[in-house]
């Protein structure tokens, strides 16, 4: 996929220490203007360092960041083309929602009615109109986000930097605000950069995702690539759920690699479906997710080119999803060890959950796996 | 070292500088000069600059001193006694019975009384305690007494029930802390594995509550050894304490390198009782943890 | 649990009494028309405050203590903001000790703290005043309006100021537009427990004064004469009178800052 629009953040070999702590290594990202961005990585792996850097509370100790093609190393964070959405929003206690918002505004020319009138707008804008007189320290959790996001957003930004900004609320305001986000993204046009260690968070907001470990990008990708091919066993680990089987390599011609899997059966994998493993890992594995593999009953018929006999072990009941453990015939053959693989099946309306112990099919297809070796 | 560290370090260093030198100034240096002093030899109004340990081996070796330095330790060791055993109840009943709401109130209560002139507080409890005292007035005007009861003038009980009336929010603050930081689950958790009520404080409440008993006992411990007012007062001067000793030789007799030694060796035995409880302390500490 | 409540409830309230014991012989005495202070009570006189009033030694102490908190308990609090923000908000090696040296007067016996001072200072040919005591209060104010500070400074996010920062102000202003205003009521309740401490201090104000009355240092000098007691019976009335408004201000703003900060109103002054 190629994008025409203008880089808007360009870090090139950036590196942080702290004393001997090597926080980032080498951040070489570029992110145009507009997009949705996420920084996605556990606790630790310098997403917030990376972040903090853009805003400019934390000077670089090599490399370079630019904003908008303007160097950044001299500019304070009070220069910036930034905002911030802070992880505890920093909503001023001592001043009312209104004073809040105009905070960004005490440096600007324009007259007191014509800023009440942005204040107005602003808050409008994130669905509180008419709360401008209210205490900020009586707000809830989801209020105080929206007036964090007015009180970024009415300074026109070239960037909104997100740290962590859902992080506090309950699962229902956060998947509201998730979409109120994205909509808000599209409205003002701004790039937005997301911090979160949320990957389901990062897959459903973002245009496009860098999944950090130590310090490193680890795989920079649209959330649809990220999922279906992760660069390595690790983002794979980290990205939703993924069922790993051990593969022994067969041959290799001009990048396609045909693989034996225990349970399987002999695979062919372009070059595209072959992935870094972890460096800790006895040997290749083959990688694939719960839901590109289907149960078949005995007399179903399907379109997936190759089927594998199982055994149920384990039903697990969600509701609008089931999850079943199977143990494919054959599993064990390579080193005697049995590597139950969790299947996901939506529940449709006429099928039965299937009990413990039933013999069962199972249709897949060579094109959802993936290899790391 | 990193840019980032530096410059967060140095703005630490920056804004700690002004009260820091100021204590250097004000606190580290005269402390030094007494040490200095206690090692040089008093002449005809002046301090002679050689090293010597005479002061010392009087110190330790005078009677006079020993006694008052005796008493002192032994004063200050009752009153710390006195003070945490009667402070412990009040601490535990605040923390435990009290409202939470109620809580502040109390506290607030306790401390007031701290804050008031204390000059006038320890010769309120001459008045109190005194031959034509309130006590003594009330006893024999109530006909149970006949003659004034004296065992507790001018005596060393006296300036035990002043000092530990002076020094009560100092120990029912930290045992008080305590006490709100025990998980009250843990109590009942006590009472669940099939405890009674005393064996659960004896077991539970009470060791969660040691740190605070110890900060106490060392919060009261140190300012009542050098209290200077209390023995003057109530003791009328003839029962002095060490802080009176130090001043006598400081000022009165104007031999300061043997006053500066006695400071030195009070502050020594503060420092080593105040260490020996803090090892006590890490060791809760460290069961806890 | 009644019963238990009920004996510690009666221990406390016993307790309480004792701790207000000399509180509340002081006006009892203050109003006693008779010399000796001693029961059973005479009459009731306002003569022990008009002897008071118009004393000028008295007056002349009672200017200098003010003069005397009022400047340690703002240099004290100064100070105080400057520790508690390094403590609070920057990490350096050699911190730790640093702030434990600065607490070190809050568990040093006075008497050492009062007599090494005077030493270096009579040493030096510094001439003993009222500057001199503000010195040595300093010092000893110090310890209490860090602890007091530290927990204003640390019970505050430190996104704020940031946030401040990110939406255009300097280090500076952020500083006075959003720090300031929310550590405020520890500032005055610093103030106030300062200028407490500094106005009851006795031992250093006796040895580090030279000629020059303080209202303790007034005060124990009076209480040698027994004819004098009953006006500083008086004189101590006004002073708790005074020291339960200054203490009941300071828990007032501590409370308010509290539940500005939605925190919750529970500790004391310690």
């Amino acid at each position: 996929m190629t994008d025409d629009r203008k880089p808007m953040i360009e870090c090139r070999g950036v590196h942080k220490h702290y004393g001997d702590y090597h926080a980032l290594r080498g951040i070489d990202l570029t992110i145009r203007a507009g997009e949705f961005f996420s920084l996605l990585g556990p606790s630790g792996c310098g997403k917030t360092t990376l972040l903090r850097t853009i805003a400019g509370f934390e000077d670089i100790s090599d490399g370079a960041i630019l904003i908008d093609e303007r160097r950044m190393e001299e500019v304070p964070a009070n220069k910036r083309p930034t905002n911030m959405v802070f992880q505890s929003y920093a909503i001023f206690p001592h001043l009312t929602v209104a004073q809040n918002v105009a905070f960004g505004l005490r440096r600007d020319p324009r007259g007191k009615a014509e800023k009440a009138a942005l204040v107005d707008d602003a808050l409008a804008m994130v669905g509180l109109r008419g709360f401008g007189n209210r205490a900020a320290h009586a707000l809830s959790g989801g209020q105080r986000q929206r007036v964090a996001l007015a009180r970024a957003l009415i300074l026109k930004p070239k960037v909104l930097l997100l740290d962590e900004p859902l992080s506090a609320l309950d699962r229902k305001m956060r998947e509201q605000m998730q979409v109120e986000l994205i909509k808000l993204q599209r409205q003002v046009g701004i790039t937005f950069v997301l911090v979160t260690h949320d990957q389901e968070e990062a897959l459903v907001m973002s245009d496009r995702i860098a999944v950090m470990f130590e310090g490193e990008i680890a795989q920079l990708d649209g959330p649809e690539a990220l999922y279906a091919r992760p660069a390595s066993r690790r983002v794979a680990d980290f990205i939703g759920v993924m069922n790993f089987l051990p593969a022994r390599i067969l041959g290799e011609t001009d990048g396609t690699v045909t693989a034996e899997v225990p349970g399987l059966g002999p695979v062919e994998l372009p070059a595209r479906q072959v992935s870094r493993a972890n460096p800790d890992d006895d040997g290749p594995t083959i990688g694939f997710r719960p839901e590109t593999m289907t149960l078949v009953g005995p007399t179903q018929t399907h379109s997936q080119p190759r089927e594998t006999n199982a055994t149920i072990d384990e039903v697990v009941y969600y509701g609008d999803m089931t999850y079943y453990d199977l143990r494919l015939d054959g599993a064990a053959a390579m080193d005697g060890k049995a590597r139950p693989v969790r299947i996901s099946m939506r529940n449709v309306f006429g099928r039965d959950v299937q009990e413990v112990g039933t013999r069962t099919r199972l249709a897949w297809s060579p094109g959802s796996l993936v290899l790391f070796r | 070292m990193a840019k980032g560290l530096d410059a967060q370090a140095r703005q630490g260093y920056a804004l700690i500088a002004p009260p820091f030198l100021y204590a250097l100034l004000i606190l580290a240096a005269p402390l030094l000069t007494i040490l200095a002093y206690s090692f040089m030899t008093d002449g005809y109004l002046e301090v002679v600059r050689d090293f010597t340990l005479t002061n010392y081996v009087q110190v330790w070796t005078d009677p006079i001193v020993r006694t008052v330095m005796l008493r002192s330790l032994m004063v200050s060791a009752l009153v710390t006694l006195v003070t945490v055993l009667l402070a412990f109840p009040v601490a535990y009943y605040v923390s435990f019975l009290v409202r939470p709401e109620r809580k502040s109130l109390w506290l607030f209560l306790i401390t007031i009384p701290f804050w008031t002139s204390y000059l006038i507080r320890v010769f309120l409890w001459k008045v109190i305690l005194g031959y034509n005292g309130v006590i003594n007035s009330t006893l024999t005007g109530l006909g149970i007494i006949d003659e004034p009861l004296t065992f507790i003038l001018y005596n060393v009980n006296s300036i035990v029930i002043t000092l530990a009336h002076a020094y009560a929010p100092f120990a029912i603050l930290p045992i008080f802390v305590a006490l709100e930081k025990i998980d009250r689950a843990l109590l009942e958790a006590g009472r669940d594995l099939g405890e009674s009520r005393a064996m659960t404080f004896w077991r539970v409440t009470l060791p969660l509550a040691m740190p605070g008993v110890l900060a106490a006992v060392l919060i009261v411990f140190i300012p009542t050894i050098g209290d200077y007012v209390t023995p003057e007062l109530i003791g009328g001067g003839k029962i002095p304490m060490i802080a009176n000793l130090i001043q006598v030789q400081m000022l009165a007799l104007d031999n300061r390198p043997l006053g500066a030694a006695l400071a030195v060796t009070a502050m020594a035995i503060v420092a080593l009782v105040s260490i020996v409880f803090l090892l006590i302390n890490r060791r809760f500490l460290k069961v806890r943890s | 649990m009644k019963g238990q409540g009920r004996g510690l409830q009666a221990y406390a309230a016993l307790y309480l009494l004792f701790l207000y014991a000399p509180i509340i012989l002081l006006p009892l005495f203050a109003f006693n028309s008779g010399t000796i202070i001693a029961f059973p009570l005479q009459g009731f006189t306002t003569n022990w405050f008009a002897q008071m009033w118009a004393n000028t030694t008295l007056r002349t102490a009672l200017t200098n203590s003010l003069i005397i908190a009022v400047s340690a308990s703002i240099l004290a609090t100064c100070l105080g903001i400057f520790a508690a923000r390094a403590s609070t908000r920057f990490e350096f090696p050699g911190k730790g000790g640093m702030m434990g040296f600065i607490l070190l007067p809050m568990v040093l016996p006075e008497i050492i703290v009062a007599m090494s001072l005077l030493v270096v200072l009579l040493g030096a040919g510094v001439q003993l005043s009222i500057l001199t005591v503000i010195m040595g209060h300093v010092l000893i104010c110090m310890p209490y309006a860090i602890a007091i500070l530290s927990t204003a400074f640390s019970s505050l996010d430190k996104s704020l100021e940031e946030a401040a920062y990110d939406l255009g102000e300097t280090k500076w202003s952020a500083f006075r537009l959003v720090t300031l205003p929310l550590v405020m009521p520890g500032i005055v309740s610093s103030l106030l427990i300062s200028f407490t401490i500094s106005l009851d201090e006795f031992i250093i104000a006796f040895f580090l004064a030279g000629n020059q009355p303080t209202l303790p240092t007034y005060i124990f000098s009076q209480l040698r004469f027994p004819k004098q007691i009953p006006m500083v019976m008086a004189l101590g009335t006004v002073l708790v009178a005074l020291s339960v408004v200054l203490l009941t201000l300071g828990e007032y703003f501590r409370r308010r800052g509290n539940a500005r900060m939605g925190g919750n109103p529970t500790g004391g002054f310690l």
